[in-house]
């Protein structure tokens, strides 16, 4: 049987995405993301000249600052400025701009459950935004698990504080190529199945988390989907037919 | 003859060096062919634990765990506090990792290290999600006495977490620490004074026992990690922080003893885990965590015998 969710969506359904780029002037790029009710904002400035103390001055440094809705940085924001750095680092081509550093600023406008998957998707746009060489994009998900063992994709934060456990993963953007099949595969298995980042809270068998493996990148198939449909040639068209019709 | 070969042997030794500086990633790489390590562990084997329980005698409860170089030093406070409105009958578990200059030459005194509040945040978010304690048995209300009516409090757990020697895989030895260190608590015996307020007992009179003695607190499933590193086809166990450095992509599993995932941690890193990946490392942490165990109940057994 399964489980009836608060807002009428089904186990597998994600909550409307809404994403919008270029909305900031002075940043080199910015994009704002919300999946349902949670909305981040992200910026993106640079490359800039210089490298930060204890980074490697022979690739280009990422800096992400976290900023919540309300309070002060916390253990929690610091842990999460620490995976998004990681994970922006890893889809980042490092070696074409030495000794520069990119910062990255996330603003939490609203946080209604699944805020890291939230933020990083909203950093990925800003990036391609602000032009930043990149090998692939990464879209990320969050699946939670009931006490019953059914998965559920995209909590709300009410539905978060009732999940036995849930899961925050990354995966690369799903490659649309001319090329043969077999190119974008790696071993046996598409790139796109690969986990970039995995964030688990609550305890859960192996096999929980294999099957939201499953259910993960079902989804983010979905979601690489509206990142190509937003984030292409269009967009930029209609920003030139706008501004010349100004 | 002699002086000859000595000469030789040093340059050699010296390429070696020199070779390991310049270009450590074709260096590791070398040893990863031949699936071995620079210090001579096959890529799936842990380093030597050792774990020292009750080294800090004036904390309730403390452990020394050292994972190779690695070095962990955990100590526990109680105290009696009054529970929040949320919980009235739960105690509390407070955490915090710290890294002083003296554990890595990247360290500076003043600022925290940025690695600090994300394990302390990390290990909090193990050991609540593996219920390894009920916080219900730190509650001191409900006592049988009719003039402990109105007693409202409960105990408060503080653990502090110090890191004295940083080389690698600085989870997995917090986080044994902090076990070992629980493992070796001692609840304290408590009672009112004549203020009507909670102290400890001292042998004083006037002071009504609330709990009777002391005793050790129970534990249920206990968590274990494993810090694996993926690298190409490789998987390599344990990582110093050399290896940590080199090569990027780090993953951290946690199981409890009765086969629970309780965190699979990857923090973003070049090289993408896929399912098998996963799953090896699923089963060199569970190896780990019988190794684990088996020392961590030893090592309680010849406390006991002490005792």
């Amino acid at each position: 049987m399964e489980t009836d969710r608060p807002d009428g969506r089904t186990p597998n359904q994600l909550r409307p995405l809404a994403c919008s780029c270029s909305i900031l002037h002075r940043a080199h790029g910015s994009a704002s993301w919300a999946q349902g009710e949670t909305k981040v904002l992200a910026a993106v400035y640079g490359p800039k000249a210089g490298t930060k103390k204890n980074e490697n001055p022979e690739k280009a440094s990422i800096e992400v600052i976290w900023k919540p809705k309300t309070g002060q940085i916390g253990k929690l924001e610091k842990e999460y400025e620490m995976i998004l750095k990681r994970t922006l680092e890893s889809i980042c081509i490092r070696t074409i701009y030495p000794n520069t550093t990119t910062s990255v600023i996330v603003q939490v406008v609203h946080d209604d459950g699944a805020l890291l998957p939230c933020a990083i998707n909203a950093a990925c746009t800003a990036l391609v935004d602000a032009g930043i060489p990149l090998k692939h994009l990464a879209v990320a998900i969050c699946c939670s698990v009931t006490d019953s063992g059914c998965i559920i994709l995209d909590p709300t934060k009410e539905e978060e504080e009732k999940m036995k456990a849930y899961i925050n993963l990354v995966f690369p953007n799903t490659i649309v190529s001319v090329l043969p099949e077999r190119s974008s595969q790696v071993g046996s298995e598409p790139m796109a199945h690969g986990i970039m980042t995995s964030v688990t809270q609550g305890a859960m068998s192996v096999d929980d988390y294999l099957h939201c493996l499953d259910r993960g990148r079902a989804a983010s198939a979905r979601l690489s989907e509206f990142v190509r449909k937003n984030i292409g040639p269009k967009s930029t068209w209609l920003g030139r037919m706008g501004f010349l019709c100004r | 003859m002699g002086l000859s070969n000595a000469s030789e042997d040093l340059s050699s030794e010296m390429e070696v060096d020199a070779f390991r500086r310049l270009f450590p990633l074709r260096y590791f790489e070398r040893h990863l062919a031949e699936s071995i390590r620079p210090d001579g562990r096959p890529l799936g084997k842990a380093r030597e634990t050792s774990i020292f329980l009750g080294a800090v005698a004036s904390a309730n409860g403390s452990a020394l765990v050292k994972i190779g170089s690695t070095t962990m030093l955990t100590a526990i406070k109680m105290e009696v506090m009054t529970p929040s409105l949320e919980s009235p009958d739960e105690g509390c578990l407070a955490i915090d990792f710290h890294m002083p200059p003296i554990c890595s030459p990247i360290v500076r005194p003043g600022r925290p290290a940025e690695a600090s509040p994300v394990v302390s945040k990390q290990l909090s978010d193990t050991i609540s999600s593996s219920r390894m304690i009920d916080l219900k048995e730190l509650s001191l209300v409900g006592g049988k006495a009719a003039w402990m009516a109105y007693l409202n409090a409960a105990f408060s757990i503080m653990q502090d977490i110090y890191c004295l020697d940083a080389d690698g895989a600085l989870f997995d030895a917090a986080l044994i620490s902090a076990v070992a260190a629980l493992s070796h608590l001692q609840i304290p015996a408590v009672a009112m004074n004549d203020d009507g307020k909670i102290v400890l007992v001292s042998g004083e009179d006037g002071q009504k026992p609330v709990n009777k003695e002391k005793r050790k607190l129970t534990l249920r499933s206990i968590p274990f990690s494993l810090t694996c590193i993926l690298h190409k086809n490789y998987i390599l166990a344990d990582p110093t922080a050399e290896e940590e450095s080199i090569m990027e992509t780090h993953v951290t599993i946690v199981l409890d003893t009765s086969g629970q995932l309780i965190s699979l941690y990857k923090p973003g890193g070049p090289a993408l885990a896929y399912t098998s990946a996963i799953q090896d490392c699923v089963g060199l942490t569970g190896q780990r965590v019988k190794e684990l165990k088996s020392y961590l109940d030893k090592e309680n057994s010849a406390m006991e015998v002490v005792v």
